[in-house]
């Protein structure tokens, strides 16, 4: 069925679309423009006139180890994000999922940090472990660990581990839970009969069948992490301590509002532009063909 | 090879619904039994329960000799073919075949032989390689049963494995089940709601109903001899005629209507009254001849005929206002609506059941 309205004249449609247009106009592709014409551009120290470089500013970018290690980063601090935030959603939902009677008051509790902003979740785990007064850093040194996030980069690179995962787990779990009830349960009890211990069953035939649900997820998950934690880091550690939690994102805003690197921090931004496209359109392509199995 | 015995099984789900009670039968070894009610009678989850899936409230389910209630379904050594076929969506027609035998550690040459034996059987040689969604409804089905006879299980178990293709490859399926249980000699118990699958292919049948067995036998032994209304109603297609009497100054008449039968058939009718059942092909539309020794006559108004070829089936009622009776006869007889036939049936073909019981009354005492 084609569903087509019909409009007399030219008007109506544009002045339908119009409010649509003008928001992604105003709040992305004005912005996106904007980013990559100030990434050709470099200011002088005082910020009074700017100078188009061409690509100096990459240039320069590619040039510093620095770069390279907030890559190097990004890639841990997503990886470790990523794979736990999945995997502790997928356990999760495997045992919700045995006992769906239960589930619904499981499944509020495991939604709730999803409905938490990322900023509000930051300063949560920030108090929980605060060096000195925050309750889990108290417990952890009643048990013998010294626990520092704000000096001790393995533990500010911990907490925001923590903080990150903790915030996704429960998206990952909705989808997950929905993607192991659409799995036939005569499939499974035929595979039970067929000698298949639990285990087994799970890697042989759940998992596969889990496979788009997985692959969705983890693209979602991958750009939550490059983007979405901007706010769980600032108000843990704010890229510290000596940028041992500065991720690509997090050093587009340092470098741009704090360091007033605008031309650097430009060409960042577009450098990540190019990250999200690229994933987008790797999804699109799989989602479309659905990840046949 | 194996017998499967069920003494007094019962099912009461989380719910506190109870699904099946007191079950009773023993399936004797490389025999095909086949469980037959109306929906929602308990066959399912009887099945579920020789299979392990559910678990067995009262009662014992032996294999082979062995007390399997505590067993796992991998240990019970049955092989199950679901009504959606339950085929492994990812894995292709050949794996979905040899997952049963890699997860019990057979040798790669062995499965090899095996699953190459089951597709020739089979006929799905060609289709080793493809996923079970690039097969048709057919195929898929042959994939379920080669899954299940490559393992070579002690008993076959089938959950309405037909209920999902057309009626012409339905027909051809059922010979084919039959024919490949008869080769296997595998013990197999069968479930379905369609009794014309049941009786084709039992050697055993189990009615049941409302959870409970109605009653166990050869299909054309409950054909002939029902022991209750409910299996008198379902076995048999149109099903029974089934007419309320009682005893009047002649012999039986019919509680509803006017007098439409003719002779008595000498036994005392219980209190609460009976139905009598004669089976549609079981009554002749006769000229002026008397009703067979010791049968009954009846006097019937033709409504509607329908003839097909090679039977005509009658609607009609019994005297001018009684009960509706259906008659089946041989090809084509000329009767129109409206006339008012003398039909006859033998004593052999009466049936007589208790109206509050249910129970058979013989008439043979
Ligand atoms: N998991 C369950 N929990 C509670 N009640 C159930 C469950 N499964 C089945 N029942 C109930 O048990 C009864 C028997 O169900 P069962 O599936 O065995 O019927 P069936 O004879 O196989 O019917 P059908 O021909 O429709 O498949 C039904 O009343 C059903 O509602
Ligand atoms: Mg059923």
């Amino acid at each position: 069925m084609e569903k087509r309205a019909i409009f007399q004249g030219r008007l109506l449609p544009f002045a339908l679309v119009a409010p649509q247009l003008v928001v992604t106009l105003v709040f992305f592709y004005w912005p996106a423009s904007q980013a990559v014409w100030q990434s050709f551009l470099q200011e002088d120290a005082f910020g009074l006139s700017s100078e188009f470089v061409g690509f100096a500013n990459y240039r320069d970018l590619f040039a510093k180890a620095d770069y390279y290690r907030t890559i190097g980063t990004t890639a841990f601090f997503s990886a470790l994000v990523t794979a736990l935030s999945l995997s502790i959603a997928l356990f999760l939902a495997v045992q919700a999922d045995r006992q769906l009677k239960g589930a619904t008051a499981y499944r509020t509790l495991l939604i709730w940090p999803y409905a938490v902003a990322p900023a509000v979740a930051g300063v949560l785990w920030f108090f929980m472990f605060q060096p000195s007064l925050g309750l889990v850093s108290q417990g952890l040194r009643g048990l013998g660990f010294t626990w520092n996030p704000l000096l001790d980069s393995t533990d500010a690179m911990a907490l925001v581990v923590m903080a990150a995962t903790w915030k996704q787990v429960s998206y990952n779990f909705l989808f997950f839970l929905a993607g192991l009830q659409a799995i036939p349960k005569s499939v499974i009890e035929a595979a039970a009969i067929d000698g298949a211990r639990p285990v087994r069953r799970f890697w042989t035939i759940v998992f596969p069948l889990l496979s788009p649900t997985t692959f969705y997820l983890f693209v979602v998950n991958v750009v939550y992490v490059f983007f979405d934690t901007f706010g769980i880091i600032d108000a843990t550690t704010a890229g510290g301590p000596a940028k041992a939690t500065e991720t690509l994102v997090y050093k587009v805003y340092s470098d741009g509002r704090v360091g007033g690197d605008l031309g650097g921090s430009a060409a960042q931004s577009v450098i990540l532009m190019v990250i999200v496209i690229a994933l987008t359109a790797v999804q699109f392509r799989f989602i479309e063909r659905k990840v046949q199995y | 090879m194996a017998e499967v015995v069920l003494t007094g099984v019962g099912k009461t789900y989380a719910g506190g619904v109870t699904a099946v009670t007191d079950v009773e039968f023993t399936v004797p070894d490389g025999a095909f039994c086949v469980l037959v009610g109306p929906s929602g009678c308990g066959k399912s989850t009887l099945l579920r329960m020789i299979a392990g899936l559910e678990t067995i409230t009262t009662g014992t389910v032996s294999i082979g000799g062995r007390v399997v209630n505590a067993v796992e379904p991998a240990e019970r050594d049955i092989a199950m073919v679901f009504q959606n076929y339950a085929l492994y969506p990812h894995m292709s027609v050949y794996d979905n075949m040899a997952y049963g035998l890699r997860n019990r550690g057979t040798p790669k040459a062995e499965i090899e032989t095996r699953v190459r034996e089951a597709a020739r059987v089979l006929e799905l040689g060609d289709l080793l390689a493809r996923k079970p969604r690039q097969l048709s409804g057919g195929q898929r089905q042959r994939v379920a049963m080669g899954r299940a006879i490559v393992r070579k299980p002690q008993v076959f178990l089938f959950d309405e494995p037909l209920s999902n293709l057309d009626a012409k490859l339905r027909v051809q399926m059922r010979v084919e089940i039959r024919r490949l249980q008869r080769s296997l000699a595998t013990t197999s118990v069968y479930v379905t709601h369609d009794q014309l699958e049941a009786m084709t292919l039992a050697d055993m049948l189990v009615v049941m109903n409302k959870g409970r067995v109605e009653q166990i036998g050869a299909p054309l032994d409950l054909y002939r001899r029902p022991e209750t209304l409910f299996v008198a109603g379902f076995i048999g297609a149109p099903p029974m005629n089934l007419i309320d009497v009682a005893i009047g100054p002649d012999g039986l008449r019919p509680v509803a209507g006017d007098a439409g039968i003719v002779g008595g058939l000498g036994i005392a009718v219980p209190a609460t009254g009976a139905r009598l059942g004669i089976r549609p092909e079981h009554l002749h539309v006769v000229g002026d001849e008397p009703a067979p020794e010791g049968g009954i006559a009846l006097s019937y108004t033709v409504s509607a005929v329908e003839a097909v070829g090679a039977e005509t089936f009658l609607h009609g009622r019994l005297g001018a206002t009684g009960p509706d009776v259906v008659i089946r006869e041989p090809g084509t007889i000329a009767a129109a609506p409206g006339t008012v036939r003398r039909v006859v049936a033998r004593r052999d073909d009466l049936h007589l059941f208790d109206r509050e019981t249910g129970r058979r009354i013989p008439l043979d005492a």
